[in-house]
């Protein structure tokens, strides 16, 4: 592990290509939707032994390119060969029967099944459910990849969900695995976890096809990198040779701006947002209850919140927002005013806004205009979108039309379906809907999960601006380049139990991971600490 | 009351329930599948106005179940066409189905009105059969019998084999399912038809063992409570059994109700099977861990595979 976490730096420490006959290549694959081309002519080859990165921005084609490899798509034109031979993926059954794997990003499982009925859905031979369990047990101990083989899905956190993808892949041993974006959602040390993983798996020969956005990430474990855009090869490298600036150069297609954050945060400013003594019962037998929750966030700076997938951000946010509200108003203040048992409405009304970590589903009603979304969470806060009841559709299409604007939202039509955006371009909606209202207080999750980097480029910037503008910027992020690039202070959750907050200045990944995995320093290993500022 | 009078009152209400458990273990497997029939009704007239048909005219009472299945499932085949494959709105097109199922029946038993049928001759289990009370279960109609056992039966194809698990799952998350390779139209489709059949078995047995005769409209609404019966039963098979004794019984409770004279209007008593129906999905609904946890997620939702 130390030699890989050397090899985070330039030049990387001769993390070779194999020099073996391609396990898969593309030829020449095209796939129309239509009249769009999302793939264009692409040829790609993996060796096996090798971690391939598929680079390039949400739209890029890459999930179309995916798709077609592991089956779920039939490309227009083009050929795929498999160890040389010439072969037709009919289905992801057809895939796996070759010997190709695939972990989602989003999760392809059931979530009123158990983890032992979802892996049993994968495999083709039909063993019994109990030998299966044990398998399960064993690989998940062999890979570091802890997991209860009897959990309801619906009960398990993101990461955990994501275990489940990665072992069910696994089980099936395959000879090439597809990860689409797959430490999203990790700490570094479940990251690097994650990479002793794969190493373990291009040692016995097999090939992995690595998707992501972090750049530093795929500099560091990747032998090869090709890169999409529009559609199309780009480029060909070798990422360990190139800086993360010019593999996003050549991604985006010009150069990404770099944040500025130059101003720092105001000293002795008003605090805008405390908790204090925020305490919870658990909505449900598996989630997290919160323990006395302590925090304040002052005008003009951003705070982040870092833990683990599943430690009690969900039931915090939906505390901070109003969607669960606490017994005691003055768990919650917002501007001195107490608003711990009011809805989500009344919080809005004192200055507030938030946005959920899921963008379809709670952040947008995938199936409703922009612009009725917009009306969504700013139907009550004086922005003129409805008088009496009745909705004025010019204002609401103005306004969606102004966020589109100022945060580049991408869309095929003027006023489309919030599902039929892209990930990048949906959140950058979403976040955008409420840095436009000027909020006093932002309450946000994961702003930037899953999205691009130049997408989130944009997102952050918009973050400190707003803060510096005034207001007071929570983050809930799994993200640590994200918390140490944006945050001026971070604490963590561990089981629903926050730590002190601490300056991010001066703080390393290493320290910050180390809290999250709760072995961090004495402080915060007690409960009941001294709590935040 | 004497043991004869008791014995007499399980009787009735256990062959209530039977048609009540038909349908409803058949619309379990469809919404399981995710996959919402509001057509059982219309398929139960259908399978009880051929069953009584081809089992007068062929004088065989086997040949009539038979026909009485496949009507059922002819039914279930032209609402799965419509909703799977032209992927038409599920709710708007099982109503149609109900409209169109109790029409047809109505213009096909036009000849058979006032027809007497023949009945069916309960089996006997020497022995267990001669016990005081629980010796009826053992001298019950072999439809009865049949029911139960498909019961038992989903519930373990359902819990226990992978079918079932594949079935759950094509409920559960059909771009899941589509992702992993199954085939979510057919699955579905399957579900569809098992379930036509069982409302075909359903109305048969209504016009050829409880009341061995046809009249129109004679399923008198117990395809909607089959209905209300699978959310009773949060989706769970062996539930469903519980429920359709619950249900025949108060639609047998207020016959005799009535016929002792209560002073309470009849027509009262008469809605009771249908008041219960709300009274108890009000129950279950107020329990919401107990419905999320068993309800088909994708139910009611139509499937386009991308490609």
């Amino acid at each position: 592990m130390e030699l890989i976490r050397g090899g985070a730096g330039q030049g990387g420490q001769g993390r070779q290509r194999p020099d073996s006959a391609p396990l898969l290549q593309a030829t020449g694959v095209t796939k129309l939707f239509g009249s769009f081309k999302a793939n264009d002519g692409i040829d790609l080859a993996i060796r096996p032994g090798e971690i391939h990165a598929l680079l390039g921005e949400n739209g890029a084609g890459k999930s179309t390119l995916v798709k077609i490899l592991y089956g779920s798509l039939q490309p227009t034109e083009g050929a795929i060969a498999w160890k040389g031979q010439t072969v037709t993926i009919a289905s992801p059954s057809a895939a796996r029967k070759l010997g190709i794997g695939m972990v989602f990003q989003h999760f392809s499982l059931f979530e009123a099944l158990t983890v032992v009925e979802n892996i049993a859905l994968a495999l083709s031979d039909r063993k019994s459910r109990a030998a299966l369990a044990r398998e399960i047990e064993q690989i998940s101990a062999e890979y570091g990849l802890p997991l209860n083989p009897n959990s309801v899905i619906a009960d398990l956190s993101v990461g955990e969900r994501q275990r489940v993808e990665i072992v069910r892949c696994l089980l099936q041993s395959p000879e090439l695995i597809i990860m689409d974006e797959p430490t999203s959602v990790l700490t570094p040390q479940e990251a690097d976890d994650l990479f002793v993983t794969l190493d373990k798996l291009t040692e016995r020969g097999c090939a992995v096809l690595y998707i992501s956005h972090r750049l530093e990430e795929v500099k560091r474990i990747c032998h090869h990198a090709t890169i999409l855009r529009h559609g199309k090869v780009v480029a060909e490298c070798d990422p360990q040779k190139e800086t993360a600036a010019r593999l996003a150069t050549m991604m985006v297609g010009a150069e990404v701006r770099s944040l500025s954050a130059d101003i720092p945060a105001p000293q002795n400013s008003k605090t805008r947002l405390a908790v204090r003594d925020l305490s919870m019962p658990q909505p449900h037998p598996f989630a997290v209850a919160l323990d006395s929750i302590s925090f304040e966030v002052k005008a003009g700076e951003v705070m982040a919140i870092a833990g683990i997938a599943g430690n009690g951000q969900g039931e915090l946010f939906d505390a901070l927002s109003g969607e669960r509200p606490a017994a005691d108003a003055g768990a919650v203040t917002i501007d001195g005013k107490a608003c711990g048992a009011l809805g989500v409405t009344a919080r809005r009304r004192l200055g507030a806004a938030f946005v959920p970590e899921e963008r379809l589903g709670h952040g947008a009603v995938p199936r409703m205009k922009l612009s009725d979304n917009v009306l969504l969470t700013r139907h009550a806060t004086g922005d003129g979108l409805q008088s009496g009841g009745v909705i004025h559709p010019d204002a609401a299409r103005q306004l969606a039309e102004r966020i589109s604007r100022a945060f580049d939202v991408r869309k095929g039509t003027p006023d489309p379906e919030a599902g039929s955006l892209s990930g990048g371009n949906l959140q950058k909606f979403v976040v955008g809907r409420e840095i436009d209202r000027q909020p006093g207080v932002l309450v946000v999750s994961q702003p930037t999960w899953g999205v691009d980097a130049g997408a989130a480029a944009i997102i952050r910037q918009a973050l400190i601006d707003l803060a510096r503008s005034g207001s007071a910027i929570l983050v809930i992020s799994q993200d640590l380049d994200e918390v140490l690039e944006i945050a001026d202070h971070v604490a963590v959750i561990s089981k629903g139990h926050l730590s002190p907050s601490r300056p991010t200045a001066g703080l390393t990944r290493e320290e910050i991971g180390l809290l999250m995995g709760g072995v961090g320093e004495p402080t915060t290993s007690g409960r009941g600490a001294v709590h935040a500022h | 009351m004497t043991a004869l009078m008791l014995e007499g009152i399980l009787l009735t209400i256990i062959t209530a329930a039977t048609p009540l458990l038909f349908a409803a273990i058949g619309e379990l497997v469809t919404e399981r599948s995710g996959v919402l029939n509001l057509g059982v009704e219309g398929m139960m007239a259908m399978g009880a106005v051929i069953g009584f048909a081809v089992a007068h005219t062929t004088g065989s009472f086997g040949l009539g179940i038979l026909g009485a299945i496949v009507a059922g499932m002819t039914m279930a085949a032209l609402f799965g066409v419509v909703t799977l494959i032209f992927v038409a709105n599920q709710v708007a097109s099982g109503l149609a189905l109900t409209l169109f199922g109790l029409g047809l029946s109505g213009l096909i038993g036009d000849a058979f009105v006032g027809v007497p049928g023949a009945g069916l001759a309960r089996i006997s289990i020497p022995v267990l059969s001669d016990l005081p009370v629980v010796g009826l279960l053992f001298r019950l109609d072999p439809l009865t019998y049949l029911a139960i056992a498909i019961t038992i039966a989903v519930s373990w194809f359902m819990f226990r084999m992978r079918g079932g698990l594949v079935l759950r799952a094509v409920g559960d998350s059909h771009s899941s399912a589509h992702a992993l390779g199954y085939n979510v139209i057919r699955v579905r489709f399957m579900a569809v038809l098992f379930g036509g059949a069982c409302s075909g078995l359903a109305g048969a047995y209504l016009s050829l063992v409880y009341t061995p005769q046809w009249t129109q409209a004679m399923t008198a609404g117990r395809g909607w409570i089959a209905l209300a019966l699978v959310v009773f039963a949060t989706w769970l098979p062996r539930r469903v059994l519980v429920g359709a004794l619950l249900f025949g019984g108060v639609s047998i409770l207020q016959l005799h109700a009535q016929a002792l004279g209560v002073g309470v209007p009849s027509q009262f008593l008469s809605a009771l099977p249908y008041l219960t129906t709300i009274v108890v999905l009000v129950i279950i609904s107020r329990n919401r861990a107990l419905v999320r946890a068993n309800t088909p997620a994708a139910l009611g939702q139509s499937f386009v595979p991308d490609r």
